[in-house]
Protein backbone atom coordinates (compact mmCIF):
# COMPACT_ATOMS: atom_id res chain seq x y z
CA UNK A 1 0.00 0.00 0.00
CA UNK A 2 1.40 3.39 -0.93
CA UNK A 3 0.28 5.31 2.14
CA UNK A 4 1.89 2.87 4.58
CA UNK A 5 4.49 4.62 6.73
CA UNK A 6 5.67 1.39 8.31
CA UNK A 7 4.97 -1.98 6.85
CA UNK A 8 6.09 -5.22 8.41
CA UNK A 9 6.01 -8.53 6.57
CA UNK A 10 6.13 -12.02 7.99
CA UNK A 11 7.76 -11.03 11.30
CA UNK A 12 8.89 -13.90 13.56
CA UNK A 13 10.35 -13.84 17.04
CA UNK A 14 11.28 -16.67 19.37
CA UNK A 15 12.09 -16.18 23.07
CA UNK A 16 14.04 -19.18 24.37
CA UNK A 17 11.75 -21.65 22.64
CA UNK A 18 8.54 -19.65 22.80
CA UNK A 19 7.24 -18.60 19.40
CA UNK A 20 6.10 -15.09 20.37
CA UNK A 21 5.43 -13.69 16.89
CA UNK A 22 4.21 -16.05 14.19
CA UNK A 23 4.63 -14.26 10.90
CA UNK A 24 2.94 -10.94 11.56
CA UNK A 25 2.28 -8.69 8.56
CA UNK A 26 0.82 -5.24 9.16
CA UNK A 27 0.67 -1.78 7.59
CA UNK A 28 0.72 1.36 9.69
CA UNK A 29 -0.83 4.10 7.58
CA UNK A 30 0.16 7.74 7.57
CA UNK A 31 -1.83 9.94 9.91
CA UNK A 32 -3.89 7.08 11.28
CA UNK A 33 -4.54 6.31 14.94
CA UNK A 34 -4.24 2.55 15.26
CA UNK A 35 -5.35 0.71 18.36
CA UNK A 36 -3.39 -2.44 19.13
CA UNK A 37 -5.21 -4.73 21.54
CA UNK A 38 -4.67 -8.21 22.87
CA UNK A 39 -4.22 -10.21 26.03
CA UNK A 40 -0.93 -10.49 27.91
CA UNK A 41 1.42 -12.63 25.87
CA UNK A 42 -0.49 -12.02 22.64
CA UNK A 43 2.64 -10.60 21.04
CA UNK A 44 1.80 -6.93 20.93
CA UNK A 45 4.65 -5.90 23.22
CA UNK A 46 7.03 -8.07 21.20
CA UNK A 47 5.94 -6.36 18.00
CA UNK A 48 6.35 -2.92 19.57
CA UNK A 49 9.73 -3.77 21.05
CA UNK A 50 10.95 -4.79 17.61
CA UNK A 51 9.73 -1.55 16.04
CA UNK A 52 11.28 0.58 18.79
CA UNK A 53 14.66 -1.16 18.65
CA UNK A 54 14.57 -2.92 22.01
CA UNK A 55 14.55 -6.39 20.43
CA UNK A 56 15.38 -7.66 16.98
CA UNK A 57 13.14 -9.86 14.88
CA UNK A 58 14.46 -13.33 14.10
CA UNK A 59 12.89 -13.28 10.66
CA UNK A 60 10.87 -10.92 8.50
CA UNK A 61 11.06 -7.52 6.89
CA UNK A 62 10.38 -3.98 8.07
CA UNK A 63 9.94 -1.09 5.65
CA UNK A 64 9.71 2.55 6.68
CA UNK A 65 8.27 4.80 3.96
CA UNK A 66 8.92 2.07 1.44
CA UNK A 67 12.59 1.52 2.27
CA UNK A 68 13.75 -1.69 3.95
CA UNK A 69 15.33 -0.80 7.30
CA UNK A 70 17.24 -2.47 10.09
CA UNK A 71 16.34 -1.30 13.59
CA UNK A 72 19.05 -2.47 15.98
CA UNK A 73 18.86 0.09 18.79
CA UNK A 74 16.32 2.53 20.24
CA UNK A 75 18.39 5.24 18.64
CA UNK A 76 17.90 3.72 15.15
CA UNK A 77 14.15 3.76 15.68
CA UNK A 78 14.21 7.38 16.85
CA UNK A 79 16.30 8.39 13.86
CA UNK A 80 13.67 6.82 11.60
CA UNK A 81 11.00 8.91 13.32
CA UNK A 82 9.56 6.12 15.47
CA UNK A 83 9.12 7.30 19.03
CA UNK A 84 7.91 5.01 21.80
CA UNK A 85 6.31 6.16 25.00
CA UNK A 86 6.36 3.47 27.65
CA UNK A 87 4.12 2.99 30.59
CA UNK A 88 6.68 4.04 33.19
CA UNK A 89 10.12 4.30 31.78
CA UNK A 90 10.17 7.28 29.50
CA UNK A 91 11.18 9.95 32.02
CA UNK A 92 13.91 10.37 34.63
CA UNK A 93 12.10 11.64 37.74
CA UNK A 94 15.19 13.24 39.31
CA UNK A 95 15.72 15.53 36.32
CA UNK A 96 13.93 18.66 35.16
CA UNK A 97 11.34 18.74 32.38
CA UNK A 98 13.71 20.62 30.08
CA UNK A 99 16.50 18.09 30.67
CA UNK A 100 14.13 15.18 30.14
CA UNK A 101 12.88 16.55 26.84
CA UNK A 102 16.36 16.41 25.38
CA UNK A 103 17.83 13.23 26.95
CA UNK A 104 20.16 11.69 24.39
CA UNK A 105 19.45 14.46 21.85
CA UNK A 106 20.77 17.51 23.66
CA UNK A 107 21.47 20.56 21.52
CA UNK A 108 25.14 21.48 21.93
CA UNK A 109 27.02 24.63 21.05
CA UNK A 110 30.04 22.67 19.91
CA UNK A 111 31.08 19.11 20.40
CA UNK A 112 33.98 16.73 20.04
CA UNK A 113 33.16 13.09 19.31
CA UNK A 114 29.55 13.63 20.26
CA UNK A 115 30.29 15.20 23.64
CA UNK A 116 29.82 18.93 23.95
CA UNK A 117 28.57 21.97 25.84
CA UNK A 118 24.79 22.11 26.30
CA UNK A 119 22.92 24.95 24.67
CA UNK A 120 20.84 25.67 27.77
CA UNK A 121 19.14 28.74 26.33
CA UNK A 122 17.87 26.75 23.38
CA UNK A 123 16.77 23.92 25.67
CA UNK A 124 14.77 26.28 27.88
CA UNK A 125 13.10 28.08 24.97
CA UNK A 126 12.27 24.98 22.99
CA UNK A 127 10.96 23.07 25.98
CA UNK A 128 8.52 25.87 26.79
CA UNK A 129 7.28 25.81 23.22
CA UNK A 130 7.14 22.01 23.05
CA UNK A 131 5.03 21.81 26.19
CA UNK A 132 2.69 24.57 25.05
CA UNK A 133 2.24 22.82 21.68
CA UNK A 134 0.59 19.81 23.24
CA UNK A 135 -1.65 22.10 25.27
CA UNK A 136 -0.02 21.13 28.53
CA UNK A 137 0.09 23.74 31.25
CA UNK A 138 3.10 23.36 33.49
CA UNK A 139 4.69 25.85 35.81
CA UNK A 140 8.23 25.85 34.56
CA UNK A 141 10.51 23.66 32.44
CA UNK A 142 12.86 23.57 35.44
CA UNK A 143 10.39 21.65 37.60
CA UNK A 144 11.43 18.08 38.35
CA UNK A 145 9.54 15.39 36.46
CA UNK A 146 9.23 13.50 39.76
CA UNK A 147 6.83 16.20 40.94
CA UNK A 148 4.45 15.76 37.99
CA UNK A 149 1.36 13.58 37.96
CA UNK A 150 1.26 10.48 35.78
CA UNK A 151 -0.84 12.20 33.14
CA UNK A 152 1.46 15.21 33.01
CA UNK A 153 4.43 12.91 32.55
CA UNK A 154 2.77 11.23 29.59
CA UNK A 155 2.06 14.73 28.27
CA UNK A 156 5.72 15.67 28.51
CA UNK A 157 6.69 12.40 26.80
CA UNK A 158 4.28 13.18 23.98
CA UNK A 159 5.58 16.75 23.77
CA UNK A 160 9.07 15.31 23.42
CA UNK A 161 8.04 13.01 20.60
CA UNK A 162 6.24 15.86 18.83
CA UNK A 163 9.19 18.16 19.25
CA UNK A 164 11.51 15.72 17.53
CA UNK A 165 9.06 15.48 14.63
CA UNK A 166 8.37 11.83 15.05
CA UNK A 167 6.31 10.30 12.27
CA UNK A 168 5.05 7.36 14.28
CA UNK A 169 4.29 7.55 17.95
CA UNK A 170 3.86 4.29 19.81
CA UNK A 171 2.11 4.61 23.15
CA UNK A 172 2.48 1.47 25.27
CA UNK A 173 -0.33 1.33 27.83
CA UNK A 174 -0.22 5.10 28.39
CA UNK A 175 -3.43 5.16 30.43
CA UNK A 176 -2.49 2.53 33.01
CA UNK A 177 -2.69 3.75 36.59
CA UNK A 178 -4.10 7.12 35.56
CA UNK A 179 -7.16 8.82 36.99
CA UNK A 180 -10.22 9.23 34.76
CA UNK A 181 -9.45 12.90 34.21
CA UNK A 182 -5.86 12.20 33.24
CA UNK A 183 -6.88 9.33 31.01
CA UNK A 184 -9.14 11.71 29.09
CA UNK A 185 -6.22 14.05 28.73
CA UNK A 186 -4.05 11.31 27.23
CA UNK A 187 -6.86 10.23 24.90
CA UNK A 188 -7.06 13.87 23.86
CA UNK A 189 -3.35 13.80 23.03
CA UNK A 190 -3.82 10.74 20.84
CA UNK A 191 -6.69 12.42 18.98
CA UNK A 192 -4.50 15.48 18.53
CA UNK A 193 -1.81 13.45 16.78
CA UNK A 194 -3.91 13.12 13.63
CA UNK A 195 -4.17 16.88 13.22
CA UNK A 196 -0.39 17.03 13.33
CA UNK A 197 -0.11 14.34 10.69
CA UNK A 198 1.47 11.84 13.09
CA UNK A 199 0.66 8.15 13.03
CA UNK A 200 -0.32 6.94 16.48
CA UNK A 201 -0.12 3.37 17.70
CA UNK A 202 -2.09 3.07 20.89
CA UNK A 203 -1.69 -0.08 22.96
CA UNK A 204 -4.16 -0.71 25.71
CA UNK A 205 -6.03 -3.32 27.68
CA UNK A 206 -8.97 -0.99 27.91
CA UNK A 207 -11.23 -1.39 24.89
CA UNK A 208 -13.16 1.78 25.66
CA UNK A 209 -10.02 3.89 25.58
CA UNK A 210 -9.06 2.41 22.23
CA UNK A 211 -12.49 2.90 20.68
CA UNK A 212 -12.48 6.47 22.01
CA UNK A 213 -9.53 7.68 20.02
CA UNK A 214 -8.54 5.27 17.24
CA UNK A 215 -9.48 4.93 13.56
CA UNK A 216 -8.58 1.29 13.22
CA UNK A 217 -8.31 -1.71 15.51
CA UNK A 218 -5.79 -4.50 15.24
CA UNK A 219 -6.25 -7.37 17.65
CA UNK A 220 -3.53 -9.93 18.35
CA UNK A 221 -3.72 -13.34 19.98
CA UNK A 222 -1.11 -16.08 20.34
CA UNK A 223 1.44 -14.20 18.25
CA UNK A 224 -0.86 -13.55 15.29
CA UNK A 225 -3.10 -10.77 14.01
CA UNK A 226 -6.65 -12.05 14.45
CA UNK A 227 -8.62 -8.94 13.55
CA UNK A 228 -7.87 -5.79 11.53
CA UNK A 229 -10.85 -3.49 10.92
CA UNK A 230 -11.85 0.16 10.77
CA UNK A 231 -13.44 1.28 13.99
CA UNK A 232 -16.83 1.88 12.32
CA UNK A 233 -16.88 -1.67 10.94
CA UNK A 234 -16.50 -3.42 14.26
CA UNK A 235 -17.58 -3.30 17.87
CA UNK A 236 -16.14 -3.90 21.30
CA UNK A 237 -18.04 -7.18 21.46
CA UNK A 238 -16.58 -8.43 18.19
CA UNK A 239 -13.05 -7.60 19.31
CA UNK A 240 -13.61 -9.33 22.63
CA UNK A 241 -14.93 -12.31 20.74
CA UNK A 242 -11.75 -12.94 18.79
CA UNK A 243 -9.36 -12.51 21.72
CA UNK B 1 10.77 34.58 46.87
CA UNK B 2 8.92 31.33 47.42
CA UNK B 3 10.44 29.94 44.23
CA UNK B 4 13.92 30.93 45.39
CA UNK B 5 13.33 29.27 48.75
CA UNK B 6 12.15 26.10 47.03
CA UNK B 7 15.08 26.07 44.63
CA UNK B 8 17.55 26.27 47.49
CA UNK B 9 15.81 23.66 49.58
CA UNK B 10 16.11 21.31 46.61
CA UNK B 11 19.87 21.73 46.39
CA UNK B 12 21.27 18.41 47.62
CA UNK B 13 24.42 19.94 49.09
CA UNK B 14 22.58 22.45 51.29
CA UNK B 15 22.49 20.35 54.49
CA UNK B 16 26.23 19.70 54.26
CA UNK B 17 26.99 23.35 53.66
CA UNK B 18 24.99 24.49 56.69
CA UNK B 19 26.69 21.87 58.87
CA UNK B 20 30.08 22.97 57.58
CA UNK B 21 29.50 26.62 58.44
CA UNK B 22 28.16 25.74 61.90
CA UNK B 23 31.14 23.51 62.63
CA UNK B 24 33.64 26.13 61.50
CA UNK B 25 32.05 28.66 63.85
CA UNK B 26 32.00 26.12 66.69
CA UNK B 27 35.65 25.14 66.25
CA UNK B 28 36.71 28.74 65.84
CA UNK B 29 35.16 29.60 69.19
CA UNK B 30 36.27 26.41 70.97
CA UNK B 31 39.87 26.76 69.80
CA UNK B 32 40.01 30.43 70.84
CA UNK B 33 40.57 31.62 67.29
CA UNK B 34 43.32 29.17 66.36
CA UNK B 35 41.17 27.22 63.91
CA UNK B 36 40.95 29.88 61.22
CA UNK B 37 44.47 31.23 61.53
CA UNK B 38 46.77 31.00 58.52
CA UNK B 39 48.96 28.17 59.81
CA UNK B 40 46.08 25.89 60.59
CA UNK B 41 44.25 26.63 57.34
CA UNK B 42 47.43 25.89 55.43
CA UNK B 43 47.51 22.49 57.10
CA UNK B 44 43.90 21.70 56.21
CA UNK B 45 44.19 22.96 52.63
CA UNK B 46 47.38 20.96 52.13
CA UNK B 47 45.64 17.64 52.85
CA UNK B 48 42.18 18.43 51.47
CA UNK B 49 42.99 17.87 47.75
CA UNK B 50 43.97 14.24 48.32
CA UNK B 51 40.70 13.16 49.92
CA UNK B 52 38.80 15.72 47.83
CA UNK B 53 39.85 14.31 44.45
CA UNK B 54 38.80 10.83 45.55
CA UNK B 55 35.46 12.18 46.75
CA UNK B 56 34.85 13.93 43.40
CA UNK B 57 35.34 10.64 41.56
CA UNK B 58 33.19 8.68 43.98
CA UNK B 59 30.45 11.32 43.84
CA UNK B 60 30.26 11.31 40.04
CA UNK B 61 30.22 7.51 40.00
CA UNK B 62 27.44 7.49 42.58
CA UNK B 63 25.41 9.92 40.46
CA UNK B 64 25.73 7.44 37.59
CA UNK B 65 24.24 4.84 39.92
CA UNK B 66 27.34 2.82 40.82
CA UNK B 67 29.71 2.47 43.71
CA UNK B 68 33.49 2.06 44.14
CA UNK B 69 35.10 0.55 47.23
CA UNK B 70 38.48 0.08 45.57
CA UNK B 71 39.49 3.76 45.54
CA UNK B 72 41.61 3.47 48.68
CA UNK B 73 43.61 0.60 47.18
CA UNK B 74 44.06 2.38 43.83
CA UNK B 75 45.19 5.38 45.88
CA UNK B 76 48.12 3.22 47.06
CA UNK B 77 48.70 1.13 43.93
CA UNK B 78 49.09 4.03 41.49
CA UNK B 79 52.02 5.78 43.29
CA UNK B 80 53.56 2.38 44.11
CA UNK B 81 53.52 1.50 40.40
CA UNK B 82 55.22 4.81 39.67
CA UNK B 83 57.82 4.37 42.40
CA UNK B 84 58.77 0.87 41.25
CA UNK B 85 59.05 2.00 37.63
CA UNK B 86 61.18 4.97 38.61
CA UNK B 87 63.49 2.71 40.60
CA UNK B 88 63.93 0.83 37.33
CA UNK B 89 65.00 4.04 35.66
CA UNK B 90 61.75 5.27 34.11
CA UNK B 91 61.55 9.08 33.97
CA UNK B 92 58.80 10.72 36.04
CA UNK B 93 56.40 11.71 33.19
CA UNK B 94 56.44 8.20 31.74
CA UNK B 95 55.92 6.63 35.16
CA UNK B 96 53.08 9.07 35.79
CA UNK B 97 51.45 8.04 32.52
CA UNK B 98 51.86 4.35 33.36
CA UNK B 99 50.40 4.91 36.82
CA UNK B 100 47.36 6.68 35.42
CA UNK B 101 46.97 3.92 32.84
CA UNK B 102 46.96 1.27 35.58
CA UNK B 103 44.32 3.26 37.47
CA UNK B 104 42.19 3.62 34.34
CA UNK B 105 42.52 -0.11 33.65
CA UNK B 106 41.28 -0.95 37.15
CA UNK B 107 38.33 1.38 36.65
CA UNK B 108 37.59 -0.29 33.34
CA UNK B 109 37.68 -3.77 34.86
CA UNK B 110 35.41 -2.61 37.72
CA UNK B 111 32.91 -1.23 35.23
CA UNK B 112 33.12 -3.97 32.64
CA UNK B 113 32.72 -6.83 35.13
CA UNK B 114 29.87 -5.04 36.91
CA UNK B 115 27.93 -4.47 33.69
CA UNK B 116 28.87 -7.59 31.72
CA UNK B 117 27.87 -9.95 34.52
CA UNK B 118 25.13 -7.69 35.93
CA UNK B 119 26.44 -7.89 39.49
CA UNK B 120 26.37 -5.10 42.09
CA UNK B 121 29.39 -2.79 41.85
CA UNK B 122 29.61 -3.14 45.63
CA UNK B 123 30.81 -6.72 45.08
CA UNK B 124 33.06 -6.04 42.09
CA UNK B 125 34.86 -3.19 43.78
CA UNK B 126 35.04 -4.96 47.15
CA UNK B 127 36.95 -7.69 45.34
CA UNK B 128 39.09 -5.06 43.64
CA UNK B 129 39.78 -3.44 47.04
CA UNK B 130 41.60 -6.60 48.14
CA UNK B 131 43.21 -7.35 44.80
CA UNK B 132 44.65 -3.86 44.24
CA UNK B 133 45.89 -3.64 47.82
CA UNK B 134 47.56 -6.99 47.48
CA UNK B 135 49.16 -5.97 44.18
CA UNK B 136 50.52 -2.85 45.87
CA UNK B 137 52.36 -4.92 48.46
CA UNK B 138 53.48 -7.49 45.88
CA UNK B 139 55.03 -4.99 43.46
CA UNK B 140 56.74 -3.16 46.32
CA UNK B 141 58.33 -6.45 47.39
CA UNK B 142 57.41 -5.65 50.96
CA UNK B 143 59.67 -2.63 51.21
CA UNK B 144 58.66 0.81 50.03
CA UNK B 145 61.08 1.72 47.23
CA UNK B 146 63.10 4.89 47.58
CA UNK B 147 61.81 7.79 45.52
CA UNK B 148 64.33 9.59 43.30
CA UNK B 149 65.40 13.01 44.58
CA UNK B 150 64.69 15.00 41.42
CA UNK B 151 60.87 14.73 41.47
CA UNK B 152 58.83 17.65 40.09
CA UNK B 153 57.49 18.61 43.52
CA UNK B 154 57.20 22.20 42.33
CA UNK B 155 54.34 21.04 40.15
CA UNK B 156 52.43 19.06 42.79
CA UNK B 157 53.29 19.79 46.41
CA UNK B 158 55.24 23.08 46.63
CA UNK B 159 53.62 25.89 48.60
CA UNK B 160 52.35 28.79 46.50
CA UNK B 161 50.04 31.78 46.71
CA UNK B 162 49.84 34.70 49.12
CA UNK B 163 51.62 33.82 52.35
CA UNK B 164 52.33 30.37 50.84
CA UNK B 165 48.74 29.51 51.67
CA UNK B 166 48.25 26.62 49.22
CA UNK B 167 50.13 23.69 47.91
CA UNK B 168 50.21 23.19 44.15
CA UNK B 169 47.99 20.15 44.73
CA UNK B 170 45.23 22.54 45.74
CA UNK B 171 45.35 24.19 42.31
CA UNK B 172 45.08 20.76 40.65
CA UNK B 173 42.14 20.02 42.91
CA UNK B 174 40.38 23.29 42.01
CA UNK B 175 40.98 22.71 38.31
CA UNK B 176 39.57 19.16 38.46
CA UNK B 177 36.63 20.34 40.57
CA UNK B 178 35.74 23.10 38.10
CA UNK B 179 36.12 20.84 35.07
CA UNK B 180 34.12 17.93 36.47
CA UNK B 181 31.48 20.31 37.81
CA UNK B 182 31.06 21.86 34.37
CA UNK B 183 31.03 18.42 32.80
CA UNK B 184 28.17 17.37 35.02
CA UNK B 185 26.04 20.49 34.69
CA UNK B 186 26.89 21.92 31.29
CA UNK B 187 27.61 19.06 28.90
CA UNK B 188 25.41 16.46 27.29
CA UNK B 189 27.62 13.78 28.84
CA UNK B 190 26.71 15.15 32.28
CA UNK B 191 23.07 14.85 31.30
CA UNK B 192 23.64 11.22 30.35
CA UNK B 193 25.33 10.48 33.69
CA UNK B 194 22.37 11.90 35.61
CA UNK B 195 19.84 10.15 33.40
CA UNK B 196 21.66 6.81 33.66
CA UNK B 197 21.78 7.02 37.44
CA UNK B 198 18.35 8.62 37.78
CA UNK B 199 16.40 5.96 35.91
CA UNK B 200 18.33 3.61 33.69
CA UNK B 201 15.41 2.11 31.70
CA UNK B 202 14.41 5.61 30.53
CA UNK B 203 17.97 6.56 29.69
CA UNK B 204 18.43 3.36 27.69
CA UNK B 205 15.07 3.78 25.93
CA UNK B 206 16.14 7.27 24.85
CA UNK B 207 19.24 5.83 23.23
CA UNK B 208 21.90 6.74 25.83
CA UNK B 209 24.81 4.27 25.83
CA UNK B 210 24.35 3.60 29.55
CA UNK B 211 27.03 0.90 29.80
CA UNK B 212 29.64 3.17 28.24
CA UNK B 213 28.59 6.10 30.44
CA UNK B 214 29.02 3.98 33.58
CA UNK B 215 32.38 2.55 32.50
CA UNK B 216 33.70 6.07 31.83
CA UNK B 217 32.58 7.09 35.34
CA UNK B 218 34.32 4.04 36.87
CA UNK B 219 37.50 4.95 34.99
CA UNK B 220 37.32 8.62 35.97
CA UNK B 221 36.85 7.65 39.61
CA UNK B 222 39.86 5.32 39.52
CA UNK B 223 42.11 7.80 37.72
CA UNK B 224 41.27 10.59 40.19
CA UNK B 225 41.96 8.26 43.12
CA UNK B 226 45.30 7.19 41.67
CA UNK B 227 46.26 10.79 41.01
CA UNK B 228 45.29 11.75 44.57
CA UNK B 229 47.43 8.90 45.91
CA UNK B 230 50.39 10.20 43.96
CA UNK B 231 49.88 13.65 45.50
CA UNK B 232 49.98 12.15 48.97
CA UNK B 233 53.11 10.13 48.25
CA UNK B 234 54.89 13.21 46.89
CA UNK B 235 53.85 15.12 50.01
CA UNK B 236 55.03 12.37 52.38
CA UNK B 237 58.11 11.56 50.32
CA UNK B 238 57.63 7.79 50.52
CA UNK B 239 55.26 5.33 48.79
CA UNK B 240 53.86 3.42 51.77
CA UNK B 241 51.77 0.43 50.70
CA UNK B 242 49.25 1.12 53.45
CA UNK B 243 48.11 4.61 52.45
CA UNK B 244 44.46 5.14 51.63
CA UNK B 245 43.13 2.40 53.91
CA UNK B 246 39.62 3.36 54.96
CA UNK B 247 39.58 6.15 52.41
CA UNK B 248 36.85 4.44 50.36
CA UNK B 249 34.33 4.72 53.15
CA UNK B 250 35.36 8.27 53.98
CA UNK B 251 34.83 9.19 50.34
CA UNK B 252 31.38 7.61 50.32
CA UNK B 253 30.58 9.45 53.56
CA UNK B 254 31.77 12.71 51.96
CA UNK B 255 29.61 12.16 48.88
CA UNK B 256 26.57 11.29 50.98
CA UNK B 257 27.06 14.21 53.39
CA UNK B 258 27.27 16.37 50.27
CA UNK B 259 23.86 15.16 49.16
CA UNK B 260 24.66 12.40 46.66
CA UNK B 261 22.09 9.64 46.61
CA UNK B 262 23.21 6.02 47.01
CA UNK B 263 20.64 5.01 44.41
CA UNK B 264 22.02 7.43 41.82
CA UNK B 265 20.79 10.41 39.86
CA UNK B 266 21.23 12.99 42.59
CA UNK B 267 24.36 14.80 43.71
CA UNK B 268 26.89 17.46 42.79
CA UNK B 269 30.66 17.75 42.65
CA UNK B 270 30.39 20.71 45.04
CA UNK B 271 28.53 18.48 47.49
CA UNK B 272 31.35 15.93 47.47
CA UNK B 273 33.84 18.72 48.13
CA UNK B 274 31.73 20.13 50.96
CA UNK B 275 31.52 16.63 52.46
CA UNK B 276 35.28 16.14 52.28
CA UNK B 277 35.94 19.57 53.75
CA UNK B 278 33.56 18.77 56.58
CA UNK B 279 35.48 15.60 57.39
CA UNK B 280 38.84 17.42 57.29
CA UNK B 281 37.44 20.22 59.46
CA UNK B 282 36.21 17.75 62.08
CA UNK B 283 39.52 15.88 62.08
CA UNK B 284 41.43 19.10 62.64
CA UNK B 285 38.90 20.91 64.82
CA UNK B 286 38.58 18.10 67.37
CA UNK B 287 42.31 18.20 68.00
CA UNK B 288 42.38 21.98 68.27
CA UNK B 289 39.53 22.02 70.74
CA UNK B 290 41.26 19.39 72.91
CA UNK B 291 38.68 16.70 72.36
CA UNK B 292 39.92 13.11 72.44
CA UNK B 293 40.78 12.40 68.76
CA UNK B 294 39.14 9.01 69.00
CA UNK B 295 35.81 10.76 68.69
CA UNK B 296 36.69 11.52 65.05
CA UNK B 297 35.05 8.45 63.54
CA UNK B 298 32.04 8.83 65.78
CA UNK B 299 31.55 12.38 64.51
CA UNK B 300 31.86 11.34 60.85
CA UNK B 301 29.40 8.52 61.35
CA UNK B 302 26.92 10.69 63.14
CA UNK B 303 27.16 13.45 60.54
CA UNK B 304 26.67 11.03 57.68
CA UNK B 305 23.38 9.83 59.09
CA UNK B 306 22.35 13.29 60.19
CA UNK B 307 23.07 14.88 56.80
CA UNK B 308 21.05 12.28 54.92
CA UNK B 309 18.11 12.62 57.29
CA UNK B 310 18.27 16.41 57.02
CA UNK B 311 18.47 16.21 53.24
CA UNK B 312 15.47 13.92 52.97
CA UNK B 313 13.52 16.23 55.23
CA UNK B 314 14.42 19.33 53.20
CA UNK B 315 13.56 17.65 49.92
CA UNK B 316 10.17 16.73 51.31
CA UNK B 317 9.64 20.31 52.46
CA UNK B 318 10.61 21.61 49.04
CA UNK B 319 8.19 19.25 47.34
CA UNK B 320 5.41 20.44 49.63
CA UNK B 321 5.84 24.04 48.48
CA UNK B 322 3.34 24.30 45.66
CA UNK B 323 4.27 26.57 42.82
CA UNK B 324 1.74 28.18 40.53
CA UNK B 325 2.16 29.88 37.20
Amino acid sequence: MSDAIISVRNLHKWYSGVHALKGVSLDFRRGEALGLVGDNGAGKSTLINILSGVHRADQGEIKVEGRPVSIATPRDAMDLGIETIYQYNSMVPTMSIARNLFIGREPTRFSVLGVGILDQKKMAEESIRAIANVDLHLRSPDALVGELSGGQRQGVAIARAMHFKSKVMILDEPTNHLSVKETNKVIGFVRGLKEQGVTGVFISHNMHHVFDCCDRIVAMARGEVVLDKRIEDTSIDEVHGVL
Amino acid sequence: MKRLFKTYLEKPELAGLILLVLLIILFQVRSHGVFLNADNLRGILGILPEAGLVAIGVTILMISGEFDLSVGSVFALMPMTMAVLMVHGWPFPLALFAGLLVSAAIGFVNGYVTIRFAIPSFITTLGMLFMARSLTVVVSGGFPPLLPVDLPNWLFTAFVGPGNMFRMSFLWFVAVAVLTSLMLSRTNFGNWIKATGGFMPAAAAMGIPTARVKIVCFMLCSVLSGFAGMLQVLRLGSPLPSIGEGLELQAVAAAVIGGASLTGGIGTVMGGIIGTTLIRVIDNGLVLSHVDANWFKFAIGFLTIFAVVANAWMRKRAKAIKMEG
